[in-house]
């Protein structure tokens, strides 16, 4: 059912998925977007996992690596968030810009 | 009929995803990614990985942007409190990521059609299956995932944690 749909199609769909990511990664100054967009990225290459195990190889192996992408990612995120707390705490901002603490 | 729902939700999920990075307002954001992760769900329906579409649902419509937009009310934010980018970056940024994508995407087109591999299994994407799996072949890259989630368990609380001593 899924033959209407060339592979390339689906390449193309996470290629911009990634790189509307990257763009967003690049461009806001606010680090919960900024972790958004990582959110966005991880899913771009999960998608080509899934598709390429569904197209080249029909096994299981895609779906378990996007699988514990998807722990990764989850456990990521709230390690990331304890962070973005805990710099919040100091410097009453989520600007990366002015956490400079570090800066020379 | 199932290209033309594909080509629906490939639509939506680009959109959505254009409606993260741009909208002013990080509410808006988690809302806008959070439609994005059903379009997606939606994507792992039609490759034949339903088990996956439901954890994707579970794990990050469910958990993670809960967590998002629980920090973002806790930290009062809002698109007046939302720093500007100069110009020149959004240029900068959607240069590097254009350009890139530009490049990617010309050398896929180049590549021949590759046809969908058949005698498929079609019950292989649900859960008895999967799980068969995952505690036989994949038992040790499990056990460590879980040794992972204890890790960042230990770390969030510590890094949570009000220090006594610099506060």
């Amino acid at each position: 059912m899924i033959e209407q749909i060339p592979l390339t199609h689906i390449l193309f769909l996470s290629t911009a998925l990634f790189f509307i990511g990257a763009y967003g990664f690049l461009t806001r100054r606010n680090m919960i977007t900024m972790l958004m967009s990582v959110e966005l990225i991880l899913n771009s290459v999960n998608i080509n996992l899934v598709a390429f195990n569904r197209y080249l190889h029909p096994n299981i192996d895609g779906a378990i690596f996007t699988l514990f992408i998807i722990t990764i990612a989850a456990a990521e995120a709230a390690v990331a968030i304890a962070i973005i707390i805990s710099l919040y705490r100091k410097i009453k901002s989520i600007d990366p810009e002015q956490a400079d603490e570090l800066k020379f | 009929m199932i290209a033309s729902v594909f080509y629906f939700l490939s639509f939506v999920s680009i959109f959505f995803a254009v409606m993260v990075v741009v909208s002013k307002n990080p509410v808006h954001s988690v809302l806008y990614l959070i439609l994005t992760f059903f379009s997606i769900a939606g994507h792992y329906l039609l490759l034949n990985a339903q088990f996956l579409a439901l954890v994707h649902i579970v794990v990050y419509a469910g958990a993670i942007m809960v967590l998002f937009l629980f920090v973002i009310m806790l930290l009062n934010l809002n698109a007046a409190t939302e720093p500007v980018k100069s110009s020149l970056m959004k240029f900068a940024g959607a240069i590097a990521g254009g350009s890139l994508m530009l490049v990617l995407i010309a050398v896929l087109s180049k590549i021949n059609s590759i046809q969908p591999a058949h005698e498929v299994n079609t019950q292989i994407g649900l859960i008895k299956n999967l799980g068969k799996i995952l505690f036989t072949e994949y038992n040790l890259p499990f056990e460590v995932a879980s040794i992972l989630f204890l890790v960042a368990m230990i770390g969030t609380v510590i890094l949570a944690k009000k220090n006594p001593h610099t506060s």
